[in-house]
């Protein structure tokens, strides 16, 4: 199992390099100079010239992306070009809260849609299981920053149950954990129905298996044949299935960040977007990149760990 | 007690479709004898594999038993609890299938499965009571080893070791009647004949009943006692192994008997039957076996025969029965 998943480090490199290479290459086709950026719109061209060629922006672009790799292996980002402040401490600033918010989302919404899916299944065909269909759908329906802005409105707003705005500290302090309260439903709220619904279909296809028929000929319950023979062979493409919406959940934790003013990656992503910021976004894309290969590699591992076939592999 | 352990009465299972009922098992009566083993042959699509789910009550759906009775020692199957069929699930009826590849769970280690199936009907005995129940239930089957390959998983055993611990799970709980569906198709010659011999010592040792479902009549010869022939949902007939071997009366299973080779005679070819097994959805009228049958007249498309007495034990359903008058009167 070791080796398995240090193979599968090894294969994230190249992953990781293309990703880069393609950050990169995205902050070329931008129709923004970022030497005009940093000069501000009041800057001679002298100046601006001065700048370029202080930016290495007038060599080659296969030299500029020598030295831009050269010092990434040397931990160095550049600095934002908007307030001078190094790439890398900003990202370090922002990463936790980030993950933070993951975190208190997957938590919550991980089991429930688990718990959903099975006992659709277990209830298949009733009115139980068509509730529970419904809501899923609904819920996998409802883009991220709706919902955000209805829990806004509603709870924070209007029943001032809870702050909508920005972080009060760490998740373990009681004002950390009422600040990410409502982001982490908003964010995690989407994630229970589409885990919800692969859940289910997974462990009704792995009812109709034959070791299912002998689980049920030994005399085992319902119950215990779909949480304990059904679910746990479901459970592989489920993880599977996860990890790659994990992936889609990045990209909600984006728009989550900026809707509730979280201060994490995602919201850096945006303003440094937004702001033409190229060093600051291509660090940024680097890190959310580096946040989906590290989740598959987990749902790797994770894999070999549910099914016992995938160890000697 | 009488000498007979389970006995099937006129039972019917049926499949629900667009175009109706469709019965995969249309009315069948049988005697499982205590002790003894039934053999039960017929061509894929003949409902024996559907015969045995329905005893178990595990037909899946949209199948469900439509008519008839399962008596288990004079006790109505149909009429328990689904708490009380568990019971009998395992308990006193067991099964093996004929996958041993995928029958068992690919999550589960050997002994945890086993632990299982006895936990499911004995919970009260401690863990270390099941562990060691459940190591001796894999010596029982010969499983070299059985310390070792208690923490394995399926995937790292061969196919007739899966068997063999599918066996173990299927007797851990000393069931009165076990079920095996074509429980050596799957496996090699060799290791055939090996799990057919380790069933045979252990109905020895436990004097259970087995039911055999096989398409194959050397295994039939070799087991049972008693054999049943069915053809489409039915059975078409039914006597000891020597009455049906060696004076076979439907034309089905004289048919049957024809497709086998045997080395000590010397044939052109062998004999087949012509034609398939009919869906249950395009029944002939009649006899369901009249299309095919050498030896058909008018008389066997206007009504189904029901089963009749030949001699004592020995029924067949088929109104040109015995054929050796039919063949007298064809030449």
């Amino acid at each position: 199992m070791g080796r398995h998943a240090v193979q599968r480090l090894l294969m994230a490199i190249p992953v990781l390099l293309g990703v880069v290479l393609v950050g990169f290459l995205l902050m070329q086709v931008v129709p923004s100079d970022p030497a005009l950026v940093r000069a501000g719109p009041s800057a001679t061209p002298d100046v601006i010239a001065a700048i370029r060629r202080d930016m290495g922006l007038d060599r080659p672009l296969y030299e500029q992306f020598g030295l831009y790799l050269w010092r990434l292996l040397h931990g160095d980002l550049g600095v934002s070009i908007i307030n001078n402040v190094p790439v890398m401490q900003e990202l370090g600033n922002t990463v936790g809260p980030t993950l933070e918010l993951m975190f208190a989302s997957l938590v919550w919404a991980i089991p429930i849609g688990i718990a959903l899916g099975t006992a659709g299944a277990y209830w298949r065909g009733t009115v139980v299981d068509r509730i529970i269909t419904a809501f899923a759908v609904a819920g996998g329906s409802i883009p991220v920053f709706f919902l955000g802005l209805l829990l806004i409105w509603y709870v924070g707003f209007k029943l001032q149950l809870l702050p909508f705005t920005g972080r009060e500290g760490p998740l373990w302090t009681a004002d950390g954990l009422k600040a990410i309260a409502l982001p982490a439903i908003a964010l995690g709220g989407t994630f229970i129905g589409p885990v919800a619904r692969m859940t289910r279909t997974a462990v009704l296809d792995v009812l109709t298996v034959d070791h299912v028929r002998t689980a049920r000929a030994k005399g085992l319950g319902e119950f215990r044949v779909v949480t304990r023979h059904a679910l746990r062979n479901a459970l592989i493409p489920v993880v599977t299935l996860i990890g790659l919406q994990i992936g889609f959940l990045l990209g909600g934790a984006v728009v989550t960040e900026t809707v509730f003013s979280w201060p994490g990656v995602g919201r850096l992503a945006v303003g440094a977007i937004l702001s033409a910021d190229f060093p600051m976004a291509q660090g940024t894309i680097i890190v959310l990149s580096l946040g989906f290969i590290i989740i598959n590699l987990i749902v790797d591992v994770l894999y070999a760990a549910l099914d016992p076939r995938m160890r000697a592999a | 007690m009488n000498d007979t352990l389970l006995r099937v009465e006129d039972l019917r299972t049926v499949f629900r479709s667009s175009a109706g009922d469709i019965a995969a098992v249309d009315g069948v009566t049988l005697d499982v004898p205590r002790g003894k083993t039934l053999g039960i042959v017929g061509e894929s699509g003949c409902g024996k594999s559907m015969l045995s789910l329905s005893i178990m009550r595990l037909v899946p759906n949209p199948g469900r038993i439509a008519q008839g009775r399962v008596m288990l020692d004079g006790r109505d199957l149909a009429a328990l609890s689904a708490a009380e069929m568990r019971g009998v699930r395992g308990g006193d009826i067991a099964m093996i299938f004929q996958e041993p590849m995928t029958s068992l769970n690919p999550v589960h280690s050997i002994g945890d499965q086993l632990m299982e199936a006895m936990r499911a009907h004995d919970a009260k005995a401690s863990a270390a009571e099941l562990r060691d129940r459940a190591v001796e239930a894999l010596r029982r089957v010969r499983i070299p080893s059985p310390e070792r390959r208690f923490a394995e998983y399926p995937h790292q055993l061969s196919g007739g070791m899966r068997q063999r611990v599918m066996i173990a799970m299927a007797l851990a709980c000393k069931p009165r009647l076990l079920i095996a569906d074509e429980p050596t198709t799957a496996l090699d010659v060799t290791v055939q004949a090996q799990i057919l011999d380790l069933l045979r010592e252990l109905q020895a040792e436990t004097g259970m009943s087995v039911i055999l479902i096989t398409h194959d009549l050397g295994v039939v010869a070799e087991m049972a006692d008693e054999v049943g022939v069915m053809y489409a949902g039915r059975v078409v007939e039914r006597g000891t192994a020597k009455d049906i071997f060696e004076d076979p009366q439907h034309p089905y299973t004289i048919g049957l008997l024809g497709s086998i080779p045997r080395i000590e005679e010397e044939r052109e070819r062998l004999l087949s039957i012509d034609g398939s097994v009919p869906p249950p959805f395009a029944l002939p009228s009649g006899c369901r076996f009249n299309p095919r049958c050498p030896f058909a007249i008018r008389a066997c498309t206007e009504a189904d025969p029901p089963l009749r007495e030949l001699a004592p034990g020995h029924r067949a359903a088929c109104i040109r029965a015995p054929v050796e008058l039919a063949l007298d009167i064809a030449a």
